[in-house]
């Protein structure tokens, strides 16, 4: 029995790590937040890891890698804030492009020079103002805050959880950028009239699928975000001095930090254990996705206010970006379903309430 | 990750399931008295077959398995899924057998082990004193050396089960001169001692499951010290690492749950099912996502043991003060479940499953105290796991 990574996640996680914080320090991550760069420099480095493709067969140019694999590198990906349409583009659009044999578009996806992003809130639980219908073969209405304002096509699901891919040049389309909390990653609204749609799947099994691996990656992303916002606030309470000590040594303080890593380390179990249900466990896997990613909403939260509080008002300020961290686990808390939507969907999934 | 325990384990199960299909008409009946000789019976077999005392040698009355961290977990999957009395447990068993173990003369071994795990030796631990609770190595029950023997005198408190106890392991200051966590001795000695007082203290419970223990010029041989004299702190320390990891385990914890579960389904308010109200239903879930959490986190753990794995050690130091605090909030969730009804206890005739919800409740606030308090848990994660500095000390009054 072995239950953690294996000696090659380890590796990837290492490698993944290294390269994030020599190229994409926080420095990079402003500037792109700042809108002076976008993240197509980074797309371009992560691509040249094998990141887009991880989960996409070598048959089609990809790594041929696990969700516990993705797991590992949204955890890196979290911890180094980085600017990236990793959750979009290499974890979820995969699954309904390889369950359709859409092998025209793997390739691309693969070497990260296709970018595809994730409208998936009508199904989820469309918001006021939103609403897409189909038509026969074209989409009309609204996606709101869909991930990835810079994707070259867009996966649309549907209220019956059909997903249909759009063209970002289709015409019918316009894609209005959506400015959220969370500037390290992109989201858009899509304003379809009669937009052309190839319909991927009617399977609603594939949908969900699709909708697990992103949330598992979300939880994954929380959890690296977490962990070091919990790092920063335990080194930035052992420099910082008041009444002539260090603020670590304050009972106080070091309660919050207790509180954080008692919270946060079952996490880590929780998220490697649902990734690996993605790929081994197929009658856990749903249940978990959901729990990993409410779960890692509500501790992501805690953790979050609570690193702020730790470095008192530097925590607030934008000098040490703490902000950045914050915003990340804010943004996947409300994204791809707020926690209590998907506490229900984990109560559907085990029948404990019956389908309306 | 691989989760499966490998095909070496596949015979044990079947090992173990046979064992329970054939025996389990021979269980003791459920609120059976200790020392109630179907009770005895019960633990002798599972000692015979190797489903408690396991690793414990022949010699001193155990099963004598190699050390095995799989077949245990196997065990005990296998008897809460038919859920089979595990035999006896209690602080001799859980704390004072490993430290004998570890630290004990071989006439100690030879005199205690047996009976101890065969439940016909039961132990009390006197640690806490009213003075010194948190802060224990502040003790001060003294043990002087009078001949050969200690002479003992002083008093400790929340001495649970010592009114049932037939010996008691004692933490008593035998070097007023040395620094105090150096001036303790780990006695052990008969409760039937003359002057050795009980005095039974009800809980919030209602029950008196722990009590005051006055000793006055308690006599004890001098052989009886696990240890070297000024030793009992490092021996004390051996048995609380024993005792922490197994008072809330996760796999209690969904049992529970599960239970909680059932109970929203039978209970109904304004005769809809509680389980079809999403108030209640979310608090539900929210407490299902953290039982989750923790049983992942004790495979890891399980794993770690395994396969001598240091990473997961942060995982191990969390798991009193999260184990204990998720219980209570498990057993407070059905309280709400039933509202009013959930107010019921001892004789009320709409018990829920036999008062068992409000029992645990309070049950599991002690032990969030008990053990090591969970503030104290947090300095420990802070201090030990994450390496913040301790507060500055104030010297002895
Ligand atoms: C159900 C139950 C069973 C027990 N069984 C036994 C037994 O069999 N044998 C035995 O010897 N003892 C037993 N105990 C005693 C138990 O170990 C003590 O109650 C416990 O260690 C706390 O000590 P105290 O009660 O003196 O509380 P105190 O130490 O007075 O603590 C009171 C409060 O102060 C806080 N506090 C104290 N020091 C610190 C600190 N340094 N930092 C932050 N907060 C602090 C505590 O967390 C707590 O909130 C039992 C207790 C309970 C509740």
């Amino acid at each position: 029995m072995q239950f953690g990574l294996s000696q090659e996640q380890t590796l990837l996680q290492d490698s993944v790590t290294k390269y994030l914080r020599d190229q994409v320090a926080l420095d990079k991550v402003r500037l792109i937040a700042s809108g002076e760069l976008n993240d197509a420099e980074i797309w371009q480095g992560l691509s040249e890891l094998g990141l887009p493709g991880l989960m996409i067969p070598e048959a089609h140019g990809g790594v041929g890698l696990g969700a516990l694999d993705a797991v590992v590198i949204s955890e890196c990906l979290g911890y180094h804030v980085t600017p990236s349409p990793f959750i979009s583009s290499a974890a979820m659009a995969p699954v309904p492009l390889i369950a359709s044999n859409r092998d025209d578009m793997l390739a691309g996806i693969a070497t990260g020079e296709l970018r595809v992003g994730v409208a998936f809130g009508e199904a989820i639980g469309a918001r006021t103002g939103a609403g897409v219908v189909a038509k026969g073969a074209t989409l009309s209405g609204k996606c709101l805050f869909v991930l990835d304002g810079d994707a070259d096509h867009y996966l649309i699901a549907t209220t019956d959880k059909k997903i249909f891919l759009v063209s970002t040049n289709a015409s019918g389309l316009k894609r209005n950028a959506l400015r959220t909390i969370d500037i390290t990653r992109s989201t858009c609204e899509l304003v379809l009239d009669n937009v052309a749609a190839d319909l991927i799947s009617e399977d609603p099994r594939v949908y969900e699928r699709t909708l697990d691996m992103g949330r598992v990656m979300q939880a994954a992303d929380t959890l690296g975000a977490a962990q070091c916002m919990l790092d920063q606030a335990v080194v930035y309470a052992g420099q910082r001095e008041q009444f002539n000590r260090v603020i670590a040594s304050f009972q106080a303080v070091k309660h919050m930090c207790a509180d954080m890593l008692a919270n946060l380390e079952p996490c880590r179990a929780l998220v490697w254990y649902a990734g690996h249900a993605m790929d081994d466990i197929p009658d856990e896997a749903r249940m978990l996705a959901c729990h990993a990613k409410a779960h890692l909403s509500e501790v992501g939260r805690g953790v979050a206010k609570t690193s702020t509080e730790v470095h008192g008002g530097m925590g607030f300020t934008d000098l040490v970006g703490l902000h950045y961290w914050f915003k990340r686990i804010g943004a996947n808390r409300q994204l791809l379903g707020s926690p209590e939507l998907v506490r229900e969907e984990a109560a559907l999934v085990q029948k404990l309430v019956d389908q309306a | 990750m691989d989760l499966s325990y490998g095909t070496e384990y596949i015979a044990f199960r079947e090992e173990v399931k046979g064992f329970i299909s054939k025996n389990k008409d021979k269980q003791p009946k459920a609120g059976a008295e200790p020392g109630n000789p179907e009770l005895l019976a019960w633990q002798a077999l599972l000692i015979a077959n190797g489903f408690h005392s396991r690793t414990i040698p022949k010699a001193y009355g155990g099963y004598g398995a190699e050390p095995d961290i799989i077949k245990p977990r196997i065990i005990s999957e296998e008897f809460s899924k038919a859920q089979i009395n595990t035999g006896f447990s209690g602080q001799g068993i859980s704390m004072l057998t490993p430290v004998l173990l570890e630290m004990g003369t071989e006439a100690q071994k030879q005199q205690f082990i047996k009976p101890t795990i065969h439940g016909e030796m039961v132990w009390c631990q006197g640690y806490s004193e009213p003075g010194a609770g948190s802060d224990l190595a502040s003790l001060t029950t003294k043990a002087e050396l009078d001949g050969d023997e200690w002479v003992i005198n002083g008093q400790k408190i929340w001495t649970s089960t010592a009114h049932l106890a037939d010996w008691i392991f004692c933490l008593v200051r035998t070097e007023p001169e040395a620094p105090k966590h150096q001036g303790i001795s780990f006695l052990l000695f008969d409760m039937n001692t003359p002057g050795i007082e009980i005095r039974p203290l009800v809980d919030m419970t209602g029950k008196a499951n722990f009590n005051e223990v006055f000793f006055t010029d308690v006599r004890v041989p001098k052989h009886q010290i696990v240890g070297n004299r000024g030793q009992g702190w490092l021996v004390a320390n051996a048995i609380l690492g024993h005792e922490r990891g197994s008072l809330a385990p996760p796999d209690a914890a969904q049992s529970r749950l599960d239970g909680v579960t059932r109970l929203m389904n039978s209970e109904t308010i304004g005769g809809e099912k509680v389980i079809d109200n999403p108030v209640y239903r979310d608090r539900l879930l929210k407490l299902q996502g953290s039982v989750l959490a923790q049983k992942a986190n004790d495979m890891r753990l399980l794993s770690a043991r395994i396969n001598q794995d240091q990473s997961a050690k942060l995982a191990g130091m969390i798991v009193k003060l999260t184990g204990t605090e998720l219980r209570h909030e498990i057993e407070g969730l059905a309280i709400d479940v039933m509202g009013e009804i959930g107010l019921a206890y001892g004789d009320n005739p709409y018990l829920r499953g036999n008062g068992s919800w409000q029992y645990q409740y309070m049950y599991y606030l002690g032990l969030i105290i008990g053990g090591g308090t969970s503030q104290i848990q947090k300095n420990i994660i802070s201090e030990r796991g994450l390496g913040m500095p301790k507060e500055p000390k104030i010297e002895a009054k």
